[in-house]
């Protein structure tokens, strides 16, 4: 539990929390005269993205809120079934488009899943180094966006200018600083060098700092609780009824992260603390993701202390790409080579389940293979659209501004939630 | 002549002072903040046609060049008249009410004041009021809902700090028994500003006791009156009318060119004259601090006449004071979220409304304790 946590706790604080949603709600009820409907997205400033609500108000409080996602579909999974699993890499960048290593990742291990395969020890460490980067760098932007859409922009600023140096670091990771498709089925495209782990330790010093000082310019600040605390109240049996995962899941105190519960790649081997809020609003979401931030950064710490040494990628030759100068020299590698990259990998038939904990909560892959090197049907289970669907529950009784809190606590990516 | 110098007066405050002003505490704001947000701001306008940049100093001109080479859009779902009329509104009252400031004490024996009402205050509460209309309609014309609940937002709002703004100002009128704004002035210039009385007979040691007791009211005044006065240009934390992220740009969404240009700089026009209001009550206007104009003036020999010299340092004095409170708005913008619309009715009406009531008969009982009578 962080130590914000307590600090702003008050005994009762989910009661009242409580309380004024109903409250909230009985407001509605008492209302009289005629409802204007006002149309909100999908291109508006506080809908993070093409997401388009259609509210129903009453004065400036909602009575009724329509969420109509879709604006972004670009038909993601069906795409999926007409090319090699290693082909939908590139894709799976733009799904949460914030934290493109960690999509990449979730995608490779689900792949790694199905095929039965485990990484060396090296290839797990770095694909966590790159987890918490894209965790680190898609908070930053998380709290950032909330900042700004209660009107601090500065605080924006401040964390996006920090991003930067998160673009830098995958650029020396992958090539490229946006869309890094930096993963393939059995591995890497290519391993870290000390350069960048040396890169890493330094930036888990830089943003540590950064950190604290957004803590220091909203944690405490009177307008900032004013318009995130007792709003947005999500219970813990609604957080779970209606499957929020990440940290909107945890902000309503569940005590729930795929990294503790289904530890993969490792992650059973690190030090590090779940933070949960102990009301579940606003305010309680946007420590819970200060927290993780803190988190990561001492899992990154952790990692790049003792990376170990060895290969990245799984050695297989009919997994992965032999090296470069042995396929140049050798008959035998050249044929490896000319089959991976033309047929693929050859997976076994059968379907798999993978989930990962991502900054926006579990992205899950489904696979359902028929043998080859294509998905029979790959599905995608993105926690933006699984978080979005509280909206209708939560907004009714708020108000206009409200929703610009709510939107920006929640948090979401329209990439992933149309995929 | 009197005419004529008034005009010349006018001309000279509202094209020479205001209006640059405006500009360049539009420049300065993207400057300062992007000083705040670790940025460079607007640096590389220039002088055209040469590579001197001069700190972007161009960028006031060619920003204003672009607002008239605009295409003047008018949707076609819009009341054309209203729609016409609310820039104008909006600025007009802006402009009007710097007509009673006075910016500096005597030039060549002439006032340095457009026109020297003896109800100041009053004509300034008067002619502000105003420009809610332009808002108002401004939101209604356009035809679009988020500029209209821009606009009642707004009207609201404005209604409500009103309130605040003019009864935190009765202790400071009871305080000089003075409703004209040049000679609170004299009378701070002479016996210590409302918040600095350190000096002549506000002096504690020279007997101004209740000037020292005051100060406790004249500040609680000083903090509603600023407060309000960032509600009433709709300034962040109190941005509620335009909030981008929630009514995208409030009432001015559906304006574009020359017509937009003008509620911006109705905003910064109105925050000049603002803080050039906070600047005359609360710190002396144009005058300079701790007696000294009483030692310049004593300097020259005739203690009556304001050498012409004095009466630049006077004006300068002013405008430095009126700069650094644009500067307090500026930070003050860069730093703070922004309050929800319930929340800044909460404020005005429970907190600002009742101290700004509780403390003029604070002020009074001071008054008639120290004085023996509220004069």
């Amino acid at each position: 539990m962080a130590d914000t946590l307590q600090e702003f706790e008050t005994p009762d604080a989910a009661t009242k929390a409580a309380q004024a949603l109903e409250t909230y709600q009985q407001k509605t009820d008492d209302l009289v005269g005629e409802k204007l409907t006002l149309n909100m997205g999908p291109s508006h400033p506080a809908t993070h993205g093409v997401l388009r609500l259609i509210l129903e108000l009453d004065g400036e409080v909602i009575t009724k809120a329509d969420p109509d996602v879709g604006y972004l579909h670009r038909g993601d999974e069906k795409l999926a079934e007409n090319m090699q699993y290693n082909q939908f890499v590139p894709y799976t960048d733009r799904l949460d488009y914030l934290a493109p290593l960690a999509n990449n990742v979730a995608y490779a291990c689900a792949v790694e899943k199905l095929m039965g395969w485990e990484l060396p020890p090296r290839g797990q460490a770095v694909r966590v180094i790159c987890c918490e980067l894209a965790r680190i760098s898609a908070h930053l932007l998380g709290v950032g966006c909330y900042a700004m859409d209660v009107g601090a922009m500065t605080v924006f600023l401040y964390t996006f200018t920090q991003r930067e140096t998160v673009y830098d670091l995958c650029e020396q990771i992958s090539g490229a600083r946006f869309t890094t498709s930096y993963t393939r089925v059995g591995g890497q495209t290519r391993d870290l060098t000390e350069d960048t782990i040396k890169g890493v330790l330094k930036f888990c010093d830089e943003v540590s700092e950064v950190i604290e000082e957004v803590d220091e310019l909203l944690s405490r600040n009177p307008i900032f609780i004013g318009r995130t605390q007792d709003v947005g109240f999500i219970s813990k049996d609604d957080a779970i009824g209606y499957g929020l995962t990440g940290p909107n899941l945890r902000g309503s105190g569940v005590d729930f992260d795929m990294r503790k519960n289904h530890p993969y790649l490792g992650y059973e081997k690190y030090d590090f603390d779940i933070p949960v809020g102990k009301i579940g609003d606003c305010y309680d979401r946007y420590l819970v993701r200060m927290e993780e931030m803190r988190q990561s950064v001492r899992i990154l710490r952790q990692v790049c202390q003792k990376i170990p040494k060895g290969p990245v990628n799984i050695t297989d030759p009919k997994a992965t790409l032999p090296d470069k100068e042995r396929v140049l020299m050798s008959m035998e590698e050249l044929i490896h080579h000319f089959i991976v990259a033309t047929q693929g990998i050859d997976a076994p038939e059968g379907e798999v389940y993978f989930g990962a904990e991502n900054p926006k909560g579990e992205l899950g892959f489904y696979i359902n293979s028929k043998g080859g090197g294509v998905p029979h049907r790959l599905k995608i289970r993105s926690p933006s659209f699984v978080n979005l669907s509280i909206l209708p529950k939560l907004l009714p009784g708020h108000m206009i501004s409200d929703v610009v809190s709510i939107l920006g606590s929640l948090d979401f990516v329209m990439g992933e939630c149309d995929r | 002549m009197p005419i004529l110098i008034s005009f010349i007066k006018i001309v000279m405050v509202i094209f020479v002072v205001i209006l640059p002003m405006v500009a360049y505490s539009v420049w300065a704001e993207r400057r300062v903040s992007a000083v705040i947000q670790e940025r460079v701001g607007p640096n590389r306008v220039g002088i055209p046609f040469t590579k001197i940049r001069l700190f972007g100093l161009g960028q006031p001109i060619a920003d204003g060049i672009k607002f008239l080479l605009k295409e003047d859009f008018t949707p076609g779902h819009v009341n054309k008249f209203y729609y016409w009329l609310a820039p104008a509104l909006t600025m007009v009252p802006a402009l009007l009410t710097c007509a009673v400031l006075p910016f500096g004490s005597e030039l060549f024996g002439e006032k340095m004041v457009i026109a020297d009402l003896n109800v100041g205050p009053l004509f300034i509460f008067a002619i502000a009021s105003l420009s809610v209309y332009g808002i108002v309609l401004a939101g209604w014309a356009s035809n679009s809902k988020y500029s209209f609940l821009g606009g009642v937002r707004s009207s609201s709002q404005m209604i409500s700090y009103e309130i605040s703004l003019g009864l935190s100002l009765v202790p400071v009128l009871l305080i000089f028994g003075e409703l004209n704004l040049s000679e609170i002035v004299w009378e701070q210039s002479k016996n210590g500003w409302l918040l600095l009385p350190f000096w002549g007979d506000g002096a504690i040691w020279n007997g101004g006791v209740d000037r020292f007791f005051l100060l406790f009211p004249a500040f609680i005044a000083f903090i509603v009156f600023t407060t309000s006065i960032f509600a009433e240009t709709n300034r962040l934390p109190f941005d509620l009318p335009e909030c981008e992220t929630e009514l995208v740009a409030g009432y001015h969404t559906e304006y574009s060119s020359m017509k937009f240009a003008l509620f911006f700089l109705g905003e910064y026009a109105a925050m000049i004259i603002g803080s050039g209001l906070i600047v005359t009550l609360f710190l002396g206007g144009w005058s300079l601090p701790f007696g000294l104009d009483a030692y310049l003036m004593n300097m020259t020999g005739d203690p009556e006449q304001i050498p012409w010299w004095l009466g630049l340092i006077h004006i300068g004095t002013f405008l430095a004071k009126v700069i650094v409170f644009i500067l307090f708005f500026i930070w003050v913008r860069w730093t703070l979220p922004r309050f929800r619309y319930d929340q800044l009715m909460r404020l005005g009406w429970i907190i600002f409304f009742e101290l700004a009531l509780v403390n003029i008969f604070i002020t009074a009982g001071i008054l008639i304790l120290t004085r023996g009578s509220a004069s």
